[in-house]
């Protein structure tokens, strides 16, 4: 069992990289960003954060116009996948987490699953329906049904355009 | 890929080996516990040749190529099947009709049919076979009537613990024994020696075994489940339904086929409902004869539904709630101890189980026993600790889910005996975080067996209570 599990992790990481966007590191054209001050740099926006992006784990994540705040949820994909949603555990305002880190989960009949942030920050707001009505997920996973929404520090590393992700669940 | 990607995700909710590993042992990292995002179903594969069924051992490697498959695959497959891998086997979780939810309250409000032909099917016979059975069980089976079946556990040598739980059922000359899939290897095994050990004493009577190989086990279960069966069977077969009562078989024939299947008044969900052994030519005929002639009221359900449902009937799923080192004392499983056996032993581990039948004060009793929970906030899952108020860890939870009828989070664990009565509140920790626990009587929702009336039914509400 414990080979076999481990099997699943290495094809699954294979698989991951694999799919993970190869070079979109080309410059920027988009005056928009051409514009921005170079003092800014602390918290460099690039072309990737102009669209929402997806983690391997079935979340998403979408920066606000203002490029202060993500917003993050979960796919359609891992809604439609895990079912009836029944439980969901939201982060508390205030509490900072860092990339990697488990901000709540989501509860079907059958499996609990963590919500893993791809970005550092702190927690500015949550998505508190979703406690009442766990289901909102299922309804409209990458829209009303988001889970949080995190003050941005850092670029995040190692997101999927909507593209690329499709191409994930599908090489899955 | 998608199956060893759902051995990874479902393995842990389905069965016993994979979520030991996943959740007891290993501290859950957040990628494990991420896994169950990545649920994927493996499609039906319309084009690829049609595998013989064939036998498959639950700890074999579970690379979808090795899987075995039951004679109603392609069924399953053409309504939308999405399989995992169970004992062995490539398994329906859900249909693509319905979600877990909507097939489980379909399965309490109608019927549902499950196929349960991974499961392994016994004959045992010969003049020796109620002696051997006794010992290597603790079911009084010489009370047992024909047509008559029992839940009952295989029983390690000396320890007795739970080598598998079964059902064993007498016939006119045999007795009839399902064991589970995930056992199955072991469970061979184990019957293998015991049988050898059995014959190696010349004073013992002959006794023969043999495995129903490819033979089909379906369950019909649900409140409707009666009315459907009757449907498909003669009058006369039609009419013996009315008497037969639970944990009670019969032989019949289905219309409009030449087969003869056995029919027991059991299963696996707290409802009312058949299981259904059928020949191995005959089993997908019989299934989907039984599905046309129910089109609006029978659904097929899987292992996902199955799992709920047993969950909120207080039943026992092997490697998970039960396991070698449990014997049936500390299982709440003592009732499958026989009234004589009690008294005289002769089974396996008998001196370690009768002594814990005792009371305390008499050196007796467990040191912890299996209960219900009923969990407020999170559902608490297998590998879940259940602590204290100063959060000392008095027990572990071995299954758990959200109950879609009493839309409370249930599980079943094992707790320090001494804290295992009714009411008792204790915590569970969930994600780090202490959640408020309360001890339940299982089953969480009463059962709605089709029991034979009692001779002497009791007149007073006081008599009523168990």
């Amino acid at each position: 069992m414990a080979a076999r599990l481990s099997v699943a992790r290495a094809a699954r990481q294979l698989t991951s990289s694999a799919a993970r966007r190869p070079a979109t590191a080309y410059p920027v054209s988009c005056q928009r960003w051409q514009k921005a001050p170079i003092q800014s740099r602390l918290f460099t926006v690039s072309a990737q954060w102009e669209e929402k992006k997806y983690t391997e784990d079935h979340e998403w994540v979408e920066l606000s116009a203002d490029g202060k705040t993500a917003t993050l949820g979960i796919s359609t994909y891992a809604a439609k996948a895990l079912g009836d949603i029944v439980f969901c555990e939201l982060p508390q305002v205030g509490v900072e987490f860092s990339s990697g880190d488990a901000i709540g989960a989501v509860e079907s009949v059958k499996s609990a699953s963590d919500i893993l942030t791809p970005i550092s920050g702190e927690v500015v707001e949550v998505n508190s329906a979703l406690e009442e009505v766990p289901g909102g997920i299922n309804k409209d996973p990458e829209g009303e049904g988001w889970i949080a929404k995190i003050a941005v520090q850092a670029e995040p590393e190692g997101l999927m355009s909507a593209e690329e992700y499709k191409k994930h669940t599908e090489e899955a | 890929m998608a199956a060893k990607r759902s051995v990874a995700v479902l393995r842990p909710a389905l069965n016993g080996t994979g979520s030991h590993l996943v959740r007891a042992q290993c501290p859950p990292t957040l990628r494990q516990l991420s896994r169950p995002l990545s649920i994927q179903a493996s499609r039906p594969r319309r084009n690829s040749p049609r595998v013989p069924v064939s036998r498959r051992y639950a700890s074999s490697d579970n690379s979808s190529e090795q899987l075995g498959r039951t004679g109603l695959y392609e069924l399953h497959a053409a309504h939308g099947a999405k399989f995992v891998p169970f004992g062995g086997y490539s398994m329906p979780v859900q249909y693509s009709d319905l979600s877990i939810i909507e097939s489980h309250n379909w399965t309490r409000e109608r019927a549902s049919l499950f196929d349960v032909g991974h499961m392994v099917q016994h004959e045992f016979s010969g003049p020796g076979v109620e002696a051997f059975l006794q010992t290597i069980t603790p079911s009084s089976l010489s009370t047992l009537k024909p047509y008559n079946g029992t839940l009952s556990t295989l029983l390690h040598r000396e320890t007795g613990g739970i080598v598998d739980d079964t059902v064993i059922t007498r016939l006119p000359d045999r007795f009839y024994v399902v064991t589970n899939a995930g056992c199955r290897e072991k469970d061979l095994a184990y019957l293998n020696s015991e049988l050898e050990a059995f014959r190696s004493d010349s004073s013992n009577e002959s006794v023969e075994w043999k495995v129903l190989e490819n033979q089909g086990l379906i369950a019909l279960q649900g409140p409707l489940a009666p009315e459907i069966l009757e449907r498909v069977l003669g009058e006369a077969a039609a009419k013996t339904l009315k008497t037969l009562y639970f944990g009670q078989s019969t032989h019949a024939k289905i219309d409009s086929t030449d087969a003869e299947v056995l029919i027991s008044r059991a299963g696996y969900t707290g409802e009312d409902g058949f299981e259904i052994s059928i020949p191995p030519y005959a089993t997908e005929a019989v299934t989907q004869f039984l599905l046309d002639s129910a089109k609006d009221e029978l659904r097929l359900a899987g292992l996902g539904a199955r799992d709920t449902l047993r969950l909120e009937a207080g039943m026992c799923l092997y490697g998970h709630d039960l396991d070698d080192s449990t014997t049936p004392v500390e299982a709440a499983l003592s009732w499958v101890i026989g009234k004589d056996r009690r008294a005289n032993g002769g089974f396996h581990g008998d001196s370690i189980i009768l002594r814990q039948l005792k009371k305390k004060s008499e050196g007796g009793g467990v040191a912890r026993r299996r209960i219900g929970l009923v969990v407020e906030g999170a559902p608490a899952r297998e590998g879940a600790e259940i602590v204290d108020e100063a959060g000392e860890k008095i027990g572990n939870i071995t299954s758990g889910c959200p109950s879609p009828v009493l839309k409370k989070n249930i599980s079943m664990g094992y707790i320090k005996d001494g804290l295992h009565k009714s009411g008792t509140e204790v915590h569970v920790v969930v994600r780090g975080k202490k959640r408020k626990a309360t001890v339940t009587k299982m089953p969480f929702l009463p059962a709605k067996y089709f029991k034979e009336p009692t001779v002497a039914a009791p007149t007073t509400p006081a008599s009523k209570t168990p």
